[in-house]
């Protein structure tokens, strides 16, 4: 298993394919202040949801990315044919999809909360949620990724099977008190439990 | 022991069978050819031997493990052949040289030609070790030499107890190969 999150964290992060989420995700939190303009106590408010937007927006991108062009390489017909569970594999690009991209974003974060001018509270607030709500974004992401797999229009279909699944984590994340981290928190372990076996299920499928 | 076995096998896709009755029994060292037009099953059939599809009717048993060799060749292209095959085989030096890869083993995959793409999934399959071959064209992309390397592997395959299933349309030289004719 671990030859294999080392080989997508790897794949993840060859030619830069996880600097476009991030820069994308900086990118929206830049143009909300020019969009609402320059009112400190304003963007301090909405700066969490903001945030939590564009992490969602950015956890979707690389999703077309995550089992298509395994399926197309064959690689997963390789994985069937030496009975390794799909499952695990599934359960292994989840881990190397979090490890690739949550990080990352969360040291992102920290650039966006001065551009938004957040107080130390509420991105210490922020993280603590991106914290516990990416696993369940990753899971999200790798089980729409695999769904998709092979379609035509693949990226624009898994915004739309992805975002109102995301809804649960975006009302959780944004809420106030140590309530709606639990909540949250529960909703991500639901999250990563379930889509190791949706996405294996959509991989078996793809096999055919 | 090593045996593949198909018993009255039939094979549908979208609605439509492509073969049926189809049977079939390989034990250490045997081999079968697998020829027909296009269209008439010959992948399909692959992947029903390597359990990637489940046959519409009819029984398969494998006994040993399985190598299978497709279109794509599952390695990533961004790495050096020799770290690409490592990600699947154990030595993956000595099948380069098996291959007549051992010069490129250190040159990324994508910059490598069509034949020498097949080569090295070929030394993928050679070093697996697996007993059970089931090469899908794998003389796809393959020169003269290349072909001639191919039918002294599976020669090489089969005395060491092996068995190999090959589809194909060029001549690929199997001595006492079972012939398997789809669409006849």
């Amino acid at each position: 298993m671990l030859p294999l999150v080392a080989r997508d964290l790897r794949r993840a992060w060859a030619g830069g394919g996880l600097l476009w989420p991030i820069a994308f995700f900086l990118l929206v939190a830049i143009l909300f202040p020019f969009a609402v303009g320059p009112d400190a106590a304003l963007l301090g408010r909405i700066g969490g949801g903001v945030i939590w937007a564009a992490a969602l927006l950015a956890a979707l991108l690389p999703a077309e990315r995550l089992v298509a062009p395994d399926l197309e390489g064959g690689v997963i017909d390789q994985f069937a044919v030496r009975d390794v569970p799909l499952a695990l594999v599934a359960a292994a690009k989840l881990a190397a999809h979090w490890l690739g991209f949550a990080p990352a974003l969360m040291l992102a974060t920290v650039v966006a909360a001065a551009l938004l001018d957040l107080s130390a509270a509420t991105l210490m607030r922020v993280e603590l949620g991106l914290l516990l709500g990416t696993p369940g974004l990753a899971a999200l992401g790798l089980a729409t990724g695999a769904l998709v797999a092979g379609l035509r229009g693949a990226g624009a279909i898994a915004g739309l099977v992805m975002l109102p699944l995301a809804v649960p984590l975006l009302i959780f994340g944004t809420g106030e008190g140590a309530g709606a981290l639990k909540l949250l928190g529960a909703t991500s372990l639901l999250l990563v439990a379930g889509a190791p076996f949706v996405t294996a299920a959509a991989m078996r499928a793809g096999l055919d | 022991m090593t045996a593949l076995t198909l018993v009255d096998v039939a094979a549908a896709r979208g609605g439509r069978i492509l073969f049926d009755h189809v049977d079939l029994a390989l034990a250490a060292g045997d081999a079968a050819l697998v020829t027909g037009p296009n269209g008439t099953g010959k992948s399909t059939l692959m992947r029903i031997l390597a359990g990637l599809l489940r046959p519409a009717a009819g029984q398969v048993t494998r006994d040993g493990a399985v190598a299978l060799l497709t279109e794509a060749h599952a390695l990533d292209p961004e790495l050096p052949l020799g770290r690409a095959l490592a990600f699947w085989i154990a030595a993956p030096l000595a099948a380069l040289d098996a291959l007549g890869l051992a010069g490129v083993a250190s040159v990324p995959l994508r910059m490598l030609s069509t034949g020498q793409r097949r080569r090295a999934a070929l030394a993928r399959i050679w070093g697996s070790g697996t007993p059970i071959w089931l090469l899908d064209e794998p003389t796809n992309g393959l020169d003269a030499q290349g072909m001639a390397l191919l039918d002294r592997l599976l020669a090489a395959h089969r005395a060491a107890g092996g068995i190999a299933v090959v589809a194909s349309h060029a001549v690929v030289t199997l001595p006492g190969a079972r012939a398997v004719v789809l669409g006849g």
